[in-house]
């Protein structure tokens, strides 16, 4: 069995009058990718920003490799190794490529709030910076300003920064979101190259890459877990089905 | 009022010729001006430095404070507080106690103010440094609004500051290893991370960033900076008051810091040259039939801040900057 590296128990998070995340429980192993499909609204998000620390849940736990996480800030559960990327493109767009990769390495530098030396003089930084950029075949675009190259690209910057702050764990937002056919073949193929280190949260729509990548897939609805096992067993379920995967999962068998 | 998430941090190298030149002009201009201009100039530097101080906050970390002020005027108090009826003072003291001092005020409402983002943080600054400023216009003790008398400069061993021609080149060494420092701040580590805050903090928390640490770093120094301006100032003119701490102190630094251009350093100022020279400029216009327009400078100034943002919203550098790119533009 595979080490456990996060660990959520019963997450809930209640925005007023409505859960959002109703007694969400799952795991995330290393060299594992698990998936989570569910419609709009299903509080997917909502689940990667309470693991991430961007909201406190309203009850439940998080543990990340034996430490109690739970409510931590975001900061702190960053450099207790989750990273993450956005479902909206969230880097820095008037820094280059190479600065926005670099900035999220230097977040791990002992020496991240050095005064006097310039920052791009830091060698462990940059080799940091420069393995995350190559990994995700950005290199050739290492001057460009972030908010000049394709949507993509873009897509592909957001892992890049991720897997810069060197995390164990990755909460991964619909990283396809928007990509075209060539596209999204290269985002698949670099998951499927950092999925041995990591343990992956994948929130994802393309049901393509879910079932090419998955090794575990929960299926959300209404901020509830309605499945959660082995992608050919949940594409089998007919309860899964009815509640969504119906069309999704035809056209996937059809088309 | 947000801060631009896009700045000038490189300077053009037509900017850099200019700052060269202005270097030189600067060095010279004891020697060509008057005692009269030379005085004047000198309080141009000590602005200069109080604006970049500004900068440090508004241009590089994306917080507009409303009331920074408060810092320089602290240090100037506190060289008054330090210098006897009857003597003089040594700087060699005076002067990293009396910028520890506003950088250790800084830090004190910094732990208070970096927490609130936005107006809110505007709101903030400028509240404590009302406090700040009351603090001082109601105590007697404290010389009320009339404020104190710095009879004697401070004594600096070697340098005379009395000698108007030290105080001038001791003002323009001082103003120039600021500047050097925050340019190379503004390189450094602690620099990118505080660029990275103003264009988009809730990544660099995601990223690990502990905005507040930073931050409150930010402001620290800032403010002790900001304290040395302020001390330079009460040595130069032997008398402060608390007009000195005063709103419209702090709202001059920003606009200082937006006519210039903002993030850069140089940009705060050249801002704080400009402001003073356009301020004088409009404080000696002639009477105009019944309307004096000297003494309505204040309308003057906010006339000619608004067409400045209208007509160049990256300040004068940033302006430069367009008009030296715009021949090879098409293409590019």
């Amino acid at each position: 069995m595979p080490e456990v590296l996060l660990e959520a128990r019963n997450l809930t998070k209640r925005f007023g009058g409505l859960a959002a995340v109703n007694g969400v429980s799952l795991d995330l192993w290393r060299g594992r990718i698990h998936a989570v499909i569910g419609p709009n609204g299903a509080g997917k998000s909502t689940l990667s920003n309470l693991l991430a620390g961007d909201l406190p849940p309203t009850s439940g736990d998080v543990r990340l490799g034996g430490s109690d996480i739970t409510s931590w800030s975001p900061e702190r559960v960053s450099r207790a190794g989750l990273g993450r990327s956005y479902q909206k493109t969230n880097v820095f767009l008037p820094f280059t490529v190479w600065e926005n990769v670099r900035l999220a390495a230097q977040s791990r530098a002992p020496h991240a709030a050095h005064w006097l030396h310039r920052a791009t003089n830091f060698i462990a930084t940059n080799v940091l910076a420069e393995r995350a950029l190559e990994l995700c075949g950005l290199e050739g675009r290492r001057n460009a300003v972030a908010g000049t190259i394709s949507h993509g690209e873009q897509r592909q910057l957001e892992i890049a920064m991720a897997l810069a702050t060197m995390p164990q764990v990755l909460l991964l937002d619909e990283p396809l979101a928007g990509m075209g056919v060539a596209e999204a073949e290269r985002m698949v193929a670099l998951l499927l190259r950092i999925k041995p280190d990591h343990a992956i949260l994948l929130v994802e729509h393309d049901m393509d890459a879910v079932f090419a990548l998955s090794d575990h897939l929960t299926v959300m609805v209404n901020g509830q877990v309605i499945a959660s096992a082995r992608p050919e067993t949940v594409r089998a379920d007919a309860g899964v089905q009815a509640a969504y995967l119906g069309e999704e999962l035809q056209e996937y068998h059809h088309g | 009022m947000s801060a631009p998430r896009t700045n000038i941090e490189v300077l053009p190298r037509g900017v850099q010729v200019f700052l060269g030149l202005a270097l030189v002009a600067l060095l010279a201009f004891p020697w060509v001006g008057s005692d009269f201009y030379a005085q004047m100039v000198a309080r141009m530097m000590i602005l200069a430095i109080f604006a970049m101080s500004l900068d440090l906050l508004q241009g590089v970390t994306g917080l507009v404070s409303l009331g920074h002020a408060a810092y320089f005027g602290l240090a100037g108090y506190a060289l008054a507080f330090l210098t006897p009826q009857g003597e003089a003072v040594s700087l060699w003291w005076t002067l990293p106690l009396a910028v520890g001092g506003s950088g250790l005020a800084a830090f004190l409402i910094g732990i208070l103010v970096v927490r609130t983002k936005g107006i809110y943080f505007i709101m903030v600054t400028m509240a404590f440094a009302q406090m700040v400023f009351y603090l001082f216009f109601d105590n007697k003790v404290l010389g009320g609004s009339d404020g104190l008398y710095i009879n004697f400069k401070p004594a600096a061993g070697l340098f005379d500051l009395e000698d108007k021609r030290v105080f001038y080149y001791f003002t323009l060494v001082s103003m120039v290893l600021v500047y050097a420092f925050l340019r190379r701040l503004l390189w450094s580590p602690f620099g990118r991370a505080l660029a990275g805050l103003r264009v988009n903090e809730h990544r660099m928390r995601a990223m690990g960033y502990g905005s507040f640490g930073y931050k409150l770093a930010a402001f620290t120094l800032a403010g002790g900076l900001a304290g040395l301006a302020g001390y330079l100032w009460a040595a130069q003119t032997g008398f402060v008051n608390p007009e000195l701490m005063g709103f419209e102190m702090s709202a001059h630094a920003i606009m200082m810091v937006i006519l210039g251009g903002m993030g850069n350093f140089a940009g705060a100022a050249v801002g704080a040259f400009a402001f003073e020279i356009v301020l004088n400029l409009f404080k000696d216009m002639p009477q105009l039939g019944d309307f004096d327009l000297g003494k309505h400078w204040q309308l003057l100034m906010g006339c000619f801040v608004v067409l400045v943002v209208v007509f160049a919203p990256r300040g004068l550098l940033g302006m430069a900057a367009q008009l030296r790119r715009k021949p090879e533009s098409p293409d590019a």
